[in-house]
C-alpha cells in the first residue's frame, strides 16, 4: 500500500517536473544553442530569452549559461541528456543578466563547477536584492537568494578549461556590456561564443560601459571566427561584419553625445534626440534606446 | 440590450472607481507618513505657481532619473525660495535630498538625477522665506528590465570616488542668474545591495552633505541621501557681482541600516574650486 501511494505520488508529482527539452541547434560540431526569442522578460516568457546552450568534450559538457529561471535550466538539461550521456562539469555564466543566470540552480550538484568574471560574484551582489525582489512581478517566477550561485572559479583575464580532448579558452573582458562579460572561444571548430558582448536585430543594451565595449569590439574585430554565437539573435558565420550594426550603433551613441556635451547641453536633451535614426533597425529600441543613452552620457561626461 | 448597457455603464464606473482608488493609494505614504514625519502641523499649498517639476513620466533607467525643478517666481531680498525639499514617495528611504538657497541664487531651479524603485510620486516642497510652503508633484513609473539600481562599471566609479567637477557657462555674466553645474564622483551606494555569501546587507556609502560657496557666501548647502544616482549631478543658478572661487564642498557617510539614519558614521571631506572671471 505504501509503495502504491509512493508511486501514486510519482506519478502526480512527474508533470511538475518534467520540463520539455529545448530546441536546440548544432552551430558547430558539438556546440549546441537554444535560440531566445526577441522579446523583453515578462511573464509569459518568464525570463527565457537568451541564447543558451552547451558544449560537449570527450569526457563532459560545459553548459553556457542556463536559460531565465529554473524551468528552463530543468529543460535545458534534458536537451543535454537527450544529445549526449556525458556528465555536465562546468557551467559558465557569461554574465550577470537575469536572462542568462536564472536556471543556475538546476545543474546546482556535486561535480559540477561554477565559472565567471572575477566581477561576476560582486555584481551578482549588488543586484541579488533588486532582482529578487521584482521576479514575481516582472517575470512571475518565484526566486530566491539560492537561485543566484556565484562563481567557483573566477576567471581574471585567461583560462583554459578542458572537456577531454576539448579545451576552451575563457575570456574576462574589461567593462563592456556589464562589468563582468566573459566570452568562450573552441579553437577545434574556431567559435567565438561571444553572449552579450554581441547583438543581433535585438538593441544592444548598455550596462557596464560604451567605451569599454567599443574597445573590446575593436580588438575582436581583428581576429577571425568561423561561427559567433550572440546572447540574443541569430548565430552567424561571416565575422566581422555581422558586428557592424552593434558597432555602428554604439560609436554614433559615442559621437553625438560626446558633441552634445562639448555644446554644453544636457542630459535630458540627449535622451530625446541622440540615436533615434536607429528606431527601425532594431528590435527592442523603444525599451532599451533611452536608457543607452542614459548611462552613456552618465560615463562619457567624466572623459577629460 | 438595455442590460447590456447597464453592464457596460457599471463596468466603466468600477474601473474609474478602481482608478481612483490606486491613485489615492500612490498618496498613502505621504499622507500617513512622510508628512507629518517633515512637516507636522504645516499647511502645503499643492500649486504649480512656486514650482514645478519636470520628470520622465516612464524612466527606462531606474538608477538614474533626470529631475528638473523650475521655479516660477524671481528671488530677491523680500520674497525668496529658501529650501527646498525632495521625495520619492516609494522609495525604501523617500528622502532624496534638502537643498538651502537663498536671493543670491537669482533663480530657485534645481536639475538632480535620482533613483526611483518603483512606481512612484516625485514630490518636491519649497519653503519661502516667510515659512510659506508649496508642493509639487510628478508621477513616475520606473520600469526595471535588465537595469538596477547599481550597476554599470564599480571598478570605474571607485577610483574616482571623490572627484569633483564644475562646468559653468563660457562667458559668466555679472548681475545675472548663471547655471552651474557640479559634478561629484561617487557610487552613492545605497545600502541595499545582499551579499552573496554571507546573506548580509552591505552598508549604505552616500554623499551627506554638499556646500557650494562663492567667496565663501553660501550659494548651495544641502543635505543629501541613497537616493539620489550615483556620480550626483546637480544644477543650479547663481548671481555674481565680481569675479571670486566658486568652492564644493561634500561629506559622506556610511549607515547601519538602509531604512534609518540613527547609527551612521561620518566618511571623507572632498572639495574642488573653480576661479569665475565674468
Amino acid at each position: 500500500m505504501r509503495i502504491f501511494l509512493i508511486l501514486l505520488c510519482m506519478v502526480i508529482a512527474m508533470p511538475l517536473y518534467a520540463q520539455s527539452a529545448l530546441s536546440m541547434t548544432e552551430a558547430a560540431q558539438g556546440i549546441y544553442v537554444h535560440q531566445g526569442k526577441h522579446e523583453l522578460p515578462d511573464t509569459t516568457n518568464h525570463g527565457a530569452i537568451a541564447n543558451i546552450g552547451f558544449i560537449v568534450g570527450d569526457r563532459c559538457v560545459a553548459v553556457i549559461d542556463t536559460g531565465g529561471n529554473p524551468d528552463e535550466g530543468m529543460a535545458l538539461k534534458q536537451s543535454i541528456q537527450k544529445i549526449t550521456s556525458k556528465p555536465v562539469c562546468y557551467v559558465i555564466n557569461t554574465h550577470v543578466h537575469p536572462d542568462h543566470i536564472y536556471g543556475n540552480i538546476a545543474f546546482k550538484m556535486r561535480g559540477v563547477q561554477f565559472i565567471g568574471h572575477k566581477n561576476l560574484a560582486r555584481a551578482m551582489a549588488a543586484r541579488a536584492q533588486f532582482y529578487l525582489d521584482r521576479a514575481a512581478e516582472q517575470i512571475a517566477v518565484d526566486l530566491k537568494p539560492e537561485n543566484l550561485i556565484p562563481p567557483d572559479k573566477a576567471v581574471n583575464g585567461h583560462m583554459k578549461i578542458d572537456l577531454g580532448g576539448r579545451v576552451l579558452e575563457l575570456t574576462a573582458h574589461a567593462a563592456a556590456h556589464t562589468d563582468n562579460d566573459l566570452t568562450v572561444y573552441d579553437p577545434a571548430t574556431e567559435t567565438l561564443w561571444m553572449s552579450d558582448l554581441l547583438f543581433i536585430r535585438h538593441l544592444p543594451v548598455i550596462d557596464g560601459s560604451l567605451l569599454g565595449w567599443l574597445k573590446e569590439i575593436k580588438a575582436l574585430e581583428k581576429r577571425s571566427f568561423k561561427i559567433v554565437i550572440p546572447g540574443h539573435g541569430p548565430i552567424v558565420s561571416d565575422w566581422p561584419k555581422s558586428l557592424q550594426p552593434e558597432k555602428q550603433y554604439l560609436e554614433t551613441l559615442q559621437q553625438e553625445i560626446r558633441a552634445l556635451i562639448k555644446s554644453g547641453k544636457f542630459i535630458e536633451e540627449a535622451i530625446e534626440t541622440v540615436g533615434y535614426q536607429f528606431k527601425d533597425q532594431w528590435l527592442l529600441f523603444d525599451q532599451f534606446h533611452r536608457k543607452n543613452v542614459t548611462a552613456a552620457f552618465a560615463e562619457l561626461e567624466w572623459e577629460e | 440590450m438595455k442590460r447590456n448597457r447597464l453592464g457596460w455603464l457599471l463596468g466603466w464606473s468600477l474601473l474609474l472607481a478602481a482608478a481612483q482608488v490606486s491613485a489615492a493609494e500612490d498618496e498613502r505614504n505621504w499622507t500617513n507618513v512622510l508628512k507629518d514625519q517633515y512637516y507636522q502641523g504645516k499647511a502645503i499649498v499643492e500649486s504649480d505657481s512656486v514650482i514645478t517639476v519636470d520628470a520622465p513620466y516612464r524612466a527606462e533607467d531606474p538608477a538614474l532619473v533626470p529631475l528638473k525643478i523650475v521655479s516660477q517666481m524671481p528671488q530677491t531680498k523680500d520674497k525668496f525660495i529658501k529650501k527646498i525639499t525632495v521625495f520619492v514617495d516609494n522609495n525604501p528611504y523617500p528622502f532624496v535630498g534638502e537643498f538651502e538657497m537663498g536671493p543670491e541664487s537669482g533663480k530657485a531651479d534645481l536639475a538632480m538625477r535620482v533613483r526611483v524603485n518603483t512606481y512612484s510620486f516625485v514630490r518636491v516642497v519649497a519653503e519661502l522665506n516667510d515659512g510659506q510652503l508649496f508642493m509639487a508633484k510628478k508621477y513616475i513609473k520606473a520600469s526595471g528590465g535588465c537595469s538596477a539600481p547599481m550597476g554599470a562599471d564599480l571598478d570605474a566609479a571607485m577610483k574616482r570616488l571623490g572627484k569633483m567637477k564644475f562646468r559653468v557657462p563660457e562667458q559668466v555674466k555679472t548681475g545675472e542668474a548663471n547655471e552651474i553645474q557640479l559634478f561629484i564622483s561617487h557610487p552613492n551606494i545605497s545600502g541595499m545591495q545582499m551579499d552573496q555569501v554571507s546573506r548580509t546587507i552591505k552598508k549604505s556609502h552616500f554623499v551627506r552633505s554638499v556646500n557650494v560657496t562663492f567667496d565663501g557666501k553660501p550659494v548651495l548647502t544641502a543635505k543629501t541621501d541613497i537616493a539620489v544616482s550615483a556620480d550626483p549631478n546637480f544644477r543650479f543658478f547663481f548671481v555674481p557681482e565680481k569675479s571670486g572661487v566658486l568652492k564644493a564642498e561634500i561629506t559622506d557617510a556610511s549607515c547601519e541600516s538602509p531604512t534609518s539614519r540613527a547609527v551612521c558614521t561620518s566618511g571623507n571631506a572632498y572639495s574642488e574650486s573653480y576661479q569665475i572671471n565674468p
